[in-house]
């Protein structure tokens, strides 16, 4: 009997907490039927925020994928002192507001900022533009590449890269044909979890866009544009297809950790 | 773990090391960091004080004594440690259930608890606001019976309450996966009853994990923006969280009051990761 009820309360917590709402979101982008949803998507405000959204998650993907690996390696293979202090650091943007790591650019790059008069002088924006956003995501999203790799890479030793050595490999090839290889899922479980954050990005990427719809608008910011501007069925099909993308993400980054038999921690 | 061999002159073991790209690698990793990071925290920290000793001082005073930005900051604070102390109950649930129970469907309901951390911030936002708003699928009911969630703190809790929990089952699973049963069979043979197991065998062993999963959760809580500035209301001094304020005084070209509070939000984040670090230490005294 308390083992039912026990389900029972389980169950409905699941389902009201965490199954509801993204249910919800679906329900609304197709409260008007399909076809309705699908037509605001061909809205051009809408396909130029979907285009900025994948621009820029590529970009920031491939820097804080090049730069982490490089990063986890260091970190994971060499002693040296500050070494610590570097670790903490790589982690330090997950403990920052994304609204935040947002303002940080204006004050470097901004009219009152450092660089900013500089900028102004040269002709090319940074901030209300897309490099701004960019920045903004690669900063919000900076530690997980190096945080998902580094302890496989410290788990799997240095030997084989060593012998590698020995052989006459030199860096590149110790990288690309033993380091990369032995930590394969390692590294594109980071990079899909970077990808998901990339993508959904809105409170660091709001204070650098200048919401410019149609130029510097992102999906997160176009949803915010559509449903301030009472399109609710627009937003929510923005929405829903955002949440698309991003669980179909996660979900591989749920496989690829299965597979590479570690449940770590999702932060 | 393999670190190299220690020498005697540590300043020159890389030149000994036979693994090349230590000073590639390092230098990679200090440029990355020292733009995307280091420069622009730097710029957070030193702006408040960019016209002098004085002056800097004078704005800290300033702030002190500006009552929507304590407010902003008391709503952020309150609500993060609110929601954060919540999800530990039904966090704990299905943790339970899910490493602990033969319940049916565990793996869907693992499934589904990453569902949270999918979900961008934004879609996270104008979902709740519409499932508690006056006319949603949970807002127009409990409307009825004279709770108002959407607009007010509750509605900002009930954000982050969704935001945190797949944090928390992460975080409390696998502590109580690995919690020995021999203990609580032996309290058991003793004569302790299914309550008196509970709470002074188990929990009692959970506290340290309790602690990391709920200060995890406010962490995160206390900097959240898209998931909550849709259902929070956002008035002064009522449901405007802090970081909305930043957004607000960057609209007025007020630079110097959003660092402000940008500065204030990653302090009380550093010290509270610092404070869980020391909670949990003293916690897990005589448990491991």
């Amino acid at each position: 009997m308390s083992r039912l009820l026990f389900a029972l309360v389980v169950y409905l917590l699941v389902a009201v907490m965490v199954v509801l709402p993204p249910v919800l979101v679906f329900a609304a982008a197709l409260s008007h039927g399909l076809r309705v949803a699908m037509a605001t998507l061909a809205d051009p405000d809408a396909l130029s925020a979907i285009r900025l959204t994948m621009i820029v998650t590529g970009i920031s993907v491939a820097i804080n994928t090049v730069f982490g690996t490089m990063a986890a390696w260091t970190l994971a293979h060499f002693r040296f002192p500050g070494r610590n202090l570097l670790v903490v650091l790589i982690e330090l943007p997950l403990s920052v507001s994304p609204v935040v790591g947002g303002l940080v650019w204006l004050l470097v790059f901004g009219t009152q900022g450092w660089w900013g008069a500089a900028l102004e002088r040269w002709g090319h924006p940074v901030l209300f533009a897309p490099p701004g956003i960019v920045l903004a995501t690669v900063f919000v999203t900076f530690p997980y590449v190096t945080r998902t790799l580094m302890p496989m890479l410290a788990h799997n030793g240095r030997e084989a890269e060593e012998a590698a050595v020995m052989l006459g490999a030199n860096l590149w090839q110790v990288l690309w044909h033993v380091t990369l290889p032995g930590a394969r899922l390692a590294l594109l479980s980071g990079v899909l979890l970077t990808t998901a954050r990339a993508m959904g990005e809105f409170g660091a990427v709001s204070v650098v866009s200048g919401h410019i719809p149609g130029l510097t608008e992102t999906m997160p910011l176009h949803i915010e544009t559509l449903y301030n501007g009472y399109q609710t069925v627009a937003a929510f099909t923005m929405a829903a297809l955002l949440a698309l993308m991003a669980m179909g993400v996660v979900m591989a980054r749920n496989l690829t950790e299965r597979r590479h038999g570690r449940t770590e921690n999702t932060a | 773990m393999n670190p190299s061999r220690p020498s005697p002159f540590p300043g020159l073991r890389w030149q000994r090391d036979p693994l090349p790209g230590f000073g590639l690698g390092l230098g990679m990793t200090l440029f990355w960091l020292g733009t995307i990071v280091i420069l622009p925290m730097v710029a957070l920290v030193v702006r408040p004080w960019g016209e002098g000793l004085h002056s800097g001082l004078r704005a800290f005073a300033h702030a002190a004594h500006d009552g929507r930005m304590l407010a902003a900051i008391r709503v952020s604070f309150t609500s993060a440690l609110l929601a954060a102390v919540a999800d530990l109950v039904p966090g704990l649930l299905i943790a339970w259930a899910l490493v602990r129970s033969d319940i049916p469907a565990r793996r869907l309901i693992d499934m589904l608890v990453e569902l949270p951390f999918a979900l961008p911030t934004a879609v996270v936002g104008i979902t709740m606001a519409t499932l508690y708003g006056p006319n949603g699928w949970l807002g127009g009911p409990l409307a009825r019976w004279g709770v108002h969630v959407a607009f007010t703190q509750a509605g900002i809790v009930l954000a982050l309450m969704f935001i945190g929990l797949p944090f928390v089952v992460r975080t409390i699973a696998p502590v109580l996966r690995h919690l020995p049963r021999d203990v609580e069979e032996a309290a058991g043979i003793l004569g302790a009853s299914r309550l008196q197991v509970i709470t002074r065998v188990i929990l009692p062993a959970l506290y340290p994990a309790l602690v990391t999963a709920a200060g995890m959760a406010f962490a995160r809580g206390i900097g959240e923006y898209g998931s909550v500035i849709f259902i929070a209301g956002n008035q002064p001094y009522h449901t405007e969280i802090a970081p909305l304020l930043i957004v607000i005084r960057l609209q007025e070209y007020d630079t110097q009051g959003a660092t402000l509070i940008g500065f204030v939000l990653v302090g009380i984040s550093l010290l509270s990761l610092a404070g869980i670090g020391l909670l949990r230490r003293h916690l897990s005294y005589g448990t491991d």
